[in-house]
């Protein structure tokens, strides 16, 4: 997993709520067997006014230019600002690798669903839960004629805005630490692989149909 | 043995995490060990990949059951008719499992079929599991009072190397239905008045158990239906306690205990249930006796209304953000403020999905369209059963004929319409009753308007050719 320490970048504000992991990446593209690719689709369906299928060739099709993501004002953006819960739906983690294929390192919203979320820490995203007041000025800030640029600091948990203020935020602390570290989940729990086993061994014993196979059929 | 009265009151969600801790860091980040991992075809592949890739193997091979449903065609059992990308990722999950000895209902098998209908169906969903899926709706299987949940692909990956989830304990929701639902009411409009009722977002963080009269005098069937949407409502999983009815269900399905192991099975799963005086975080209660048949109307779950109910006016929204939504959601839907949802008329239907396409589902969309044809200008109206089980009990017992009789096209199992990533869906503009469980923009479709029924309310849409009361039918 990519590290995530301090991150400095322009901010692509998404001003909706309830955006669903199928506006992230439309379910025509989820058939893909790779994790990259998808930032081309991100969106889709509010990038293009045509309908996207996977292999088209996007420079052909008519781009919406009311999207934000295709406001030149926000080009090589990765932070992204958006509404409250944010990424709920399907758990499809498509909607990250789609997110982060395209460049956003950040998501800065008012609340997050819960698989996206998690999804977002296992992928290098950082996501940022600011209260509602914080994130009304950032919105403001974000669509003023001069884009905004922030500065995300994971380590002293805070956003510099360009006048110097600071906001502060909070990050689960495992989470925090996996991310600074670029730290992979897997490795990290066969560190504990004699626990598993034993856990094993005891629920064997204490519910052994747990561990059976099916009964009748082979 | 610990006594009862030596410990503290404990909800059902506690007994369930407590039973599958393998270790908790001091921040309370915890190992929760997995019974069961459901897979599919579309959030695998990535998942295999990996672990392929850092040289792991599955922990254990005998957890896991794979079948494909996300992309197979409904119209044949012959993965060649559909595009060769679905085909390509069937053949992967097919090839995954081949090479670790992954059971798989493969797409011939008369047991394949949508996974959180094929789990429950087999017994592989037991009482007192902790279950996951690579699929959000995994939330069905609570149902079974097994904690249930839906993970992402990296997780998929992190069950498959280690049989454990990374995760921190959730908070916990009580939503009690205090009566029974009148006739002509089901599970999938309690649930539907339910997210109305908290929202979207109502459980985020939390784990919902439902309980009172309205949820125990469900069917399993329809406490599934109920638990498959907690999702919709934010949380995590949902939850029921275990009962009789879940016994009975479970009794003598393949996967299930039997012989000497079934007593000691049973007399862990009496304990599956929230003791008096347990805390949960938040609690909300509603009265079962007035729900009525739900409809949504907009482009999220809680846009919801009930059948003589009215399109809403975003000048009557309890906010700017809420006006906001609902304006983008009428544009979206084509919908007039104030036009009366018996005044919406459709263009498709859709019986099926993880939600709605068991027996039961079938059985009552049957009952409503019995001798009846489906209005002339409905283009379209499919019922996909859930497993092929359903589908051969559904023959067995008629529900084919009356269906087709009536003029719906009657389907090989699959997700099909629900999400549409087969042929099988809306066109842009077209206006659908699904019994599925979203509605967002495009799911059924792009530029497909989506709203979310119970199977005898989308039967008597059918018929009707709009949105009528099934009771008033
Ligand atoms: S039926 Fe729909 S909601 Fe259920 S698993 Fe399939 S796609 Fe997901």
């Amino acid at each position: 997993m990519q590290k995530f320490v301090r991150l400095s970048s322009l901010v692509c504000p998404l001003p909706r709520a309830n955006v669903d992991t199928d506006a992230i990446i439309p379910k025509q593209f989820l058939k893909s067997i790779q994790r990259t690719g998808f930032g081309p689709n991100l969106f889709d369906a509010w990038r293009y006014l045509d309908e996207g299928q996977p292999g088209m060739d996007n420079s052909q099709r008519l781009v919406n230019p009311d999207f934000v993501l295709n406001d030149a004002r926000y080009q090589g953006a990765q932070i992204l600002l958006a509404g409250s819960n944010f990424g709920c739906g399907s758990s499809r983690e498509h909607a990250p690798w789609a997110l982060l294929d395209y460049g956003f390192r950040a998501i800065i919203a008012h609340s997050f669903a819960d698989i996206f979320h998690q999804n977002c820490f296992k992928n290098g995203i950082l996501p940022i839960t600011l209260d509602d007041e914080h994130m009304t000025t950032l919105f403001a800030l974000s669509q003023m004629a001069q884009p905004l640029n922030l500065v995300i600091d994971l380590q002293q948990e805070h956003i510099c805005l360009p006048d110097g203020e600071q906001l502060a935020f909070v990050t689960d602390s495992f989470r925090r630490q996996c991310l600074l570290e670029g730290l992979d989940d897997i490795d990290l729990t066969l560190r504990y692989r004699a626990e598993i086993t034993a856990y094993e061994a005891r629920r064997q014993e204490t519910a052994p149909w747990l561990f059976a196979a099916e009964s009748s059929v082979g | 043995m610990i006594l009862e009265d030596h410990v503290t009151a404990r909800t059902l969600y506690d007994k369930l995490w407590d039973a599958h801790v393998v270790r908790t860091e001091a921040d309370g980040t915890s190992l929760l060990y997995i019974d069961r991992h459901l897979l599919h075809e579309v959030t695998s592949p990535q998942a295999f990949a990996g672990l392929a890739l850092a040289g792991r193997k599955p922990w254990r091979v005998e957890a896991n059951l794979a079948t494909p449903d996300h992309n197979v065609p409904t119209t044949t059992r012959d993965m060649s008719a559909a595009e060769p990308i679905s085909q390509l990722q069937v053949a992967t999950l097919d090839k995954n499992c081949a090479t670790y000895g992954i059971t798989e209902f493969t797409l011939d098998d008369i047991r394949q079929g949508i996974v959180h209908v094929v789990g429950p169906e087999q017994g592989a969903t037991l009482p007192g599991m902790t279950i996951v899926c690579g699929d959000s709706h995994t939330a069905t299987h609570g149902a079974f009072a097994a904690l249930a949940q839906g993970i992402g692909t990296s997780e998929v990956e992190h069950v498959l190397a280690t049989q454990c989830l990374i995760q921190k304990k959730s908070r916990t929701m009580q939503v009690t239905i205090d009566s029974s639902v009148q006739p002509g009411v089901t599970a999938k409009d309690i649930v539907l008045a339910v997210i109305g009722h908290i929202g979207t977002a109502g459980g985020t963080g939390h784990v919902i158990e439902f309980a009172g009269p309205g949820i125990t005098n469900l069917s399993m069937e329809g406490r599934m239906t109920v638990c498959n949407m907690a999702i919709e409502a934010g949380a995590r999983a949902g939850l029921i306690a275990f009962d009789a009815t879940t016994l009975a269900y479970v009794k003598g399905r393949p996967y299930a205990p039997s012989g000497n192991q079934w007593a000691p099975a049973v007399a862990d799963w009496q304990t599956l249930h929230t003791d008096p005086g347990a805390a949960f975080d938040k609690r909300v209660t509603l009265s079962g006796a007035e729900i009525q048949p739900q409809v949504t109307w907009g482009t999220s779950p809680e846009m919801v209304t009930a059948i003589h109910g009215q399109v809403p006016d975003p000048a009557d929204a309890a906010d700017a953000g809420q006006a906001d939504s609902w304006r983008n959601a009428l544009a979206y839907m084509d919908l007039q403020p104030g036009t009366a949802i018996s005044d919406i008329k459709l263009d498709k239907i859709f019986i099926g999905s993880c939600t709605n396409a068991r027996i039961e589902d079938l059985r009552a969309a049957a009952a409503v369209v019995t001798g009846k044809k489906v209005a002339s200008h409905i283009r379209a109206a499919l019922v996909v059963p859930g497993s092929g089980l359903v589908k051969r009990q559904a023959e067995a017992e008629g529900l084919d004929r009356v269906f087709t009789e009536a003029g719906f096209a009657w389907r090989e199992p699959g997700c099909s319409m629900c999400l549409a990533m087969n042929p099988d869906r809306l066109e842009s503009g077209e206006r659908c009753a699904a019994t599925s469980n979203r509605n967002f923009e495009g799911r059924q479709g792009q530029g497909g308007r989506t709203h979310l029924v119970s199977p005898a309310m989308a039967a008597a849409a059918a018929i009707a050719g709009h949105f009528v009361d099934v009771r008033e039918l």
